[in-house]
């Protein structure tokens, strides 16, 4: 029953408002809903992640656990209020904001601070900021801006040619910092639907409905089930293995599956008790496989294997086999799934988050059987997606309901929905045996794995596909055989995070090398670069490589290692509870599909009044590509970056970029607008007959080419439109060239890779099993640097997102659907992150870049493990590294 | 038709418990996370409008803590020493949004076994004061929680406050806390240690443990053991078999039931050590 609403009266940003509502509403409602100030975020409504942060009378509070009544009659200071503010011009300046949903917590929380602390310390602003939640950044730069409000030097806009290179704080970074930016939840429009949905409370376990029409009648709602969907109630995100219905038809296979969705006034549903929702569940033997057409639940096996590895192994000097297991790992961004579907004539019209918005539009087509171009996706801006917004999730299900009904419909997933309902990381098993000859260079590798794909397909054939490619890490070995297996289960979806299973592989075999080096008596340092893939090397899939960065990053790292081995010693020197140590990991990584075809194309025109337009629909959820792939156009065009107009993402008006995922928007969509930048001026230094060298200059509506002496004006009013409304434009596609993987996974599975190594220094209490990570030093071959302060933020993101994997993220379906028992790192838990980025230049990708945004989670954890390892002589070999077992595996060793 | 009361007096307060038996709340930090709802579901008696129960008072028998006092509160206090624990928990609780809102009463209230402010209020020899319109009570906090979720309050009762004796408020004192992050952490274990001392030895300790059972316990055998003890040797004094048989850690997602254990003694030896540093 709801509450009579009461007349509150308060102060918002200084205005007095009063509004009628229930005293026991949360406050950050209140703000979103009653006031429209939709720049108060909301993430988890428990107070664990701090999104909501506004300040009451001058203190950060969530406004998630502030009953309106608490509110009244006292001073309220939310992100609306904050106007370009040296705090916030420094969140820019410093790129502290990446996709943007922590952004006004921050800010807010951060100013309170400010104004009660002067000249704050780094532990200071770690400890005000500890209730502030950032999935993307690491918080290296959050503080660094907080640190650094009184310079006020943004750097200059790049001159033409010189956008590549340039530490441009990122273009759309403006509505983030303001807290303007619309987010899935943040668009309503008038009368809106509110949709929740109805989940399936365990699994395996078959349904039947009851009277649903009478209960929709009597609480004055609709409700859809799989019966009201007209077209293929299958999606998945490879076509091929299509296996997931948008609504469940008669089972659910995992706990959390949708299985009915509840439309009606916002003000009905939200309050609405499900408990009487007439459906009778019955459970089903959780023994039985998972899908029929898979009666040993295997979903799919990997295979790369060349040479004779089992004859390697036998006559390797020395050979280090183990295993290591890995639990599910949650995305947890800070935003959970929402969005808005609405009808605009016949065109079915969906805003909401999203990594892969023409995926969302086919899928959302072919379930509710509309060809593709009736159905518009409008990405909204994304907090935080790291693969598992690749897959769709609310979008058939408003889109549903927006087509039945012919109003606009909204979902916002509740935290725990989203935590229980999305994909997560694969949980794997992994066994290896790795052998080296007596000069410790390897000789042959065996890997074996199961990953834990859960309940439906989703990404699990990539992960099945990656693994065995990526296995080897960066090193050259001639014989190698790696078999990785994707197996269904009545669990959670696994899905696409960040390295797509390579970074669990990795920890086996970097945990495994530590144990190789010690065999052979060489630095472990040495040991990877003795192994080191070469130039003209060829991989475990037999592809010959050109532009290897791996040992130009361990290279890199000799001297911090040697110091920070130096360090550790000195430390060690005292005996004591603590211990120091130090460890190292590589990685490498394939960017883009895995030798299927995933083109972009970009186009970019001029008007008639001299607007240069670049259609951008490479989705940016943090990373940077709104701003990336514009400095690679400008420079190809030679036009100042300062004067492009950036349209999209929106698959009305954008071109396909495909997904945001695989490393691959820098190099694909990158070369993509670099040939389109290229084809542009190609066009305009013809109709001017001017060679290659000449400069451009745009003045309103006349383009000025410039060589030498030489001077033409092409007056852009002057020219006829083209079919793509400019009066100059180009459009370009480029897919990666690959070669497919025969059934021994031989071929070019990739076209550029990546590659990287960290060094991780840390300190454990070998009385509790704590540790702390001290000090990361991270160099990363990036192939050419396009946006130095972007590449870092990625960088100082991923390491975070290690370092979480390693020491403290468990997802334990049913028990942890929230952020305060599923842990991710806090800012006192980051350590010092010193980044050296490197450039060997691809020969492939765009001016030489290579992909960088999944590459630096992979050697975090692998790092710390080798680190811990170093300090206490403590084998962690399942993860997380949690104090109990850390511990315990120190006991074990030391027995 | 449930309603939301926010009375600026005791005796309203009581009067809207007595009628309605409504959900009584204060910083709302435990009970906003148990609802996914937009506002907090039922009949609400919202006790943070009663000037009266914001206060911590102090005379020579002891100390009062109000049930509207807010983490945020300790930490501006010129408290004595022996409530450095206190203090230490509170920076602890959550995070600095969580400890502008929670109350030390409606952490004791809640019931976790993971309450931060239980171990340091046990060592305190906490009571707890309880108001109804039939009149008052006080209980000793030990028995006031009596299991996960479960206090001993009837029907019509509200805890108004803590009352910290004056024999309590002597020695000095740590917290601490481990969890498997630094900030917004449920604890695996911690500990609150208050020792007194006399010429240079121990002459009383309070010494308990939370998280590592239904409710956090005092180790009155270790106390004992402490006592007599060089105030410099007070770790040392830290025995194992002394401790483990008071607690009844469990297994969970955070740490192991063995492994809560010897952390809890391994961390009142450290904070005992670190009293003994901090002379």
């Amino acid at each position: 029953m709801n509450r009579p609403l009461e007349t509150l009266s308060l102060s918002v940003n200084g205005n007095q408002v009063s509004l009628p509502a229930d005293p026991a509403r949360r406050l950050s409602e209140v703000l979103r809903d009653g006031l429209g100030l939709r720049g108060t975020k909301v993430g988890c409504d428990a107070g664990d992640c701090g999104a909501c942060t506004v300040l009451l009378d001058g203190v950060p509070v969530c406004a998630c656990l502030t009953p309106l009544a608490q509110a009244a009659g006292r001073n309220v200071e939310t992100i609306e209020g904050q106007r370009d503010t040296p705090l916030q011009r420094a969140f820019l300046r410093h790129g502290a904001a990446q996709c943007g949903i922590c952004t006004p917590g921050m800010v807010m929380t951060a100013t309170a601070f400010l104004r009660e602390v002067q000249a704050p310390t780094r532990a200071e602003a770690e400890e005000a900021l500890g209730g502030v939640l950032c999935r993307c950044t690491g918080y290296t730069k959050i503080l660094d801006a907080v640190l650094d409000t009184a310079t006020h030097d943004t750097p200059p806009n790049p001159a033409a040619g010189r956008a590549v290179g340039a530490p441009v704080p990122r273009l759309d970074g403006g509505p983030k910092v303001a807290g303007t930016e619309i987010f899935g939840a943040d668009n309503v429009r008038e009368d809106t639907l509110l949709v929740r949905a109805v989940r399936a409370p365990h699994a395996p376990a078959a349904f039947t409905f009851g009277d649903i029409s009478g209960w929709a009648r009597s609480t004055e709602v609709m409700v859809f089930t799989a019966g009201d969907i007209d077209g293929s109630n299958r999606f998945g995100v490879i076509p091929a293995f299509a296996d997931q219905p948008a609504l469940a038809e008669r089972h659910a296979r995992f706990a959390g599956e949708a299985v009915a969705l509840i439309a009606g006034e916002p003000a009905v549903v939200e309050t609405l008790d499900f408990s009487g929702f007439p459906i009778v569940w019955s459970d089903l033997p959780s023994e039985a496989p998972v899908h029929e057409a898979h009666p040993d639940n295997v979903l799919i096996r990997g295979l790369v294997r060349r040479g004779n590895p089992e004859e390697a192994l036998l006559r390797a000097a020395h050979v280090a086999e183990g295993d290591i297991e890995t639990p599910y790992v949650e995305h947890a961004y800070i935003e959970p799934e929402a969005g808005i579907a609405w009808m605009e004539d016949e065109t079915l019209v969906i805003q909401a988050c999203t990594q892969a918005p023409v995926m969302d539009r086919d899928d959302t087509a072919q379930i509710l059987g509309l060809p593709p171009e009736r159905v518009r996706l409008i990405p909204s801006a994304t907090g935080g997606g790291f693969g598992s917004k690749l897959d769709v999730s609310l979008q058939p299900l408003i889109g549903l309901v927006a087509l039945k009904t012919g109003r606009p419909a909204r979902m916002v997933y509740t935290r725990s929905e989203s935590m229980r309902s999305t994909t997560k990381r694969h949980p794997a098993r992994m066994t290896a045996q790795i052998g080296i000859d007596a000069a410790g260079q390897i000789t042959g590798m065996h890997f074996e794995g199961d990953f834990n794909t859960g309940a439906y397909a989703s990404w699990g054939p990539t992960v099945a596909g990656r693994v065995p490619v990526h296995a080897s890490g960066p090193y050259h070995i001639t014989a190698y055989h790696a078999e990785a297996r994707a197996n269904y289960s009545h669990k959670p979806i696994s899905g696409a995070f960040r390295g797509f299973g390579v970074p669990q592989a990795a920890i086996l075999q970097e945990t495994l090398f530590d144990d190789l080096a010690e065999k052979v008596g060489m630095d472990r340092l040495a040991f990877r670069h003795l192994n080191a893939l070469r130039d003209g090397q060829t991989t475990v899939c037999g592809q010959t490589l050109h532009g290897v960065g791996i040992s130009a990053c361990l290279e890199a790292l000799h001297d911090p290692w040697g110091e920070a081995l130096a360090r550790a010693e000195a430390r060690n020197a005292q005996a004591g509870a603590v211990r120091y140590g130090v460890g190292v990991a590589s990685c490498w990584y394939g960017c883009g599909n895995t030798a299927i075809p995933n083109p972009s194309t970009i186009r970019v025109g001029l008007t008639g009044d001299g607007r240069l337009c670049l259609h951008q629909g490479a989705v940016d959820i943090g990373q940077g590509s709104n701003t990336v792939i514009p400095q690679i156009c400008a420079d190809a065009l030679g036009l100042p970056l300062s004067h492009f107009t950036i349209l999209g993402a929106d698959t009305a008006i954008t071109p396909d970029c495909g997904k945001t995922s695989g490393s691959r928007q820098t190099y694909v969509t990158g070369s993509a607008a670099l040939r389109a930048g290229q084809a542009l001026r190609a066009r305009i230094l013809q109709m001017t007959n001017m060679g290659e060298a000449a400069e451009l200059c745009l003045q309103e509506a006349v383009l000025i080419v410039r060589e030498g002496e030489a001077r033409r004006h092409i007056d852009l009013s002057a020219l006829p439109e083209d079919d793509r409304c400019y009066v100059l434009s180009a459009e370009e596609s480029y897919d990666p060239p690959t070669r497919a993987l025969d059934e021994n996974g031989q071929g070019a599975p990739y076209a550029v890779y990546g590659y990287g190594a960290q060094i991780a220094e840390l300190s454990v209490d070998i009385r509790l099993g704590t540790v702390r990570v001290e000090r990361i030093t991270a160099a990363h071959d990036v192939g050419r640097i396009i946006n130095p302060d972007l590449a870092t933020g990625q960088v100082q993101g991923g390491i975070a997102q290690g370092l979480g994997m390693a020491l403290m993220e468990d997802y334990v379906p049913g028990r942890t659907d929230n952020l305060h028992d599923y842990l991710i790192p806090t800012t006192g838990d980051m350590p010092r992150i010193d980044t050296i980025l490197l450039e060997v230049p691809d020969p492939e990708g765009p001016m030489g870049a290579k992909g960088l945004g999944e590459h630096v989670l992979i050697p975090t954890a692998p790092a710390i493990l080798n680190a811990i390892r170093h300090a206490t002589g403590a084998r962690i070999t399942r993860l997380p590294a949690l104090p109990h077992r850390v511990l315990a595996a120190i006991r074990e060793a030391g027995a | 038709m449930p309603s939301y009361h926010r009375p600026a007096s005791l005796d309203d307060a009581l009067n809207v418990l007595a009628e309605t038996g409504a959900q009584v709340a204060a910083g709302c930090t435990d009970l906003f996370p148990a609802t996914e709802a937009r506002a907090l579901p039922g009949q609400i008696l919202d006790i943070t409008g009663i000037a009266d129960l914001r206060a911590i008072e102090r005379n020579e028998d002891g100390m009062r803590i109000g049930a509207g006092v807010r983490w945020r509160d300790m930490l501006r206090g010129d408290l004595p020493r022996a409530l450095d624990m206190l203090v230490e928990a509170a920076r602890e609780v959550g995070s600095t949004q969580i400890q502008a809102a929670g109350t030390l009463v409606g952490n004791i209230c809640n019931a976790s076994p993971a309450a931060d402010g239980m171990p340091c209020l046990l060592a305190l020899d906490a009571e707890v004061e309880i108001a109804s319109l039939d009149g008052s009570r006080h209980m000793p906090l030990s028995d006031f929680v009596t299991g996960p979720r479960r206090i001993a309050l009837r029907p019509g009762e509200l805890v108004t406050g803590f009352w910290l004796p004056a024999a309590a408020l002597a020695g000095r004192s740590r917290f601490r806390k481990l969890g498997a992050r630094r900030y917004l952490v449920i604890s695996i274990a911690m500990v609150a240690v208050r020792i007194v001392e006399k010429a240079g030895k121990v002459s009383r300790a309070a010494l308990s443990v939370g998280a590592c059972g239904p409710v956090a316990t005092r180790l009155a055998a270790q106390e004992a053991a402490l006592v007599g003890c060089p105030v410099g040797q007070m770790a040392r004094a830290v025995r194992n078999d002394l401790i483990l048989p008071a607690l009844a850690p469990l297994d969970d997602i955070r740490a192991d039931a063995a492994y809560r254990g010897t952390a809890a003694a391994e961390l009142v030896r450290q904070a005992l050590a670190d009293l003994e540093h901090a002379g």
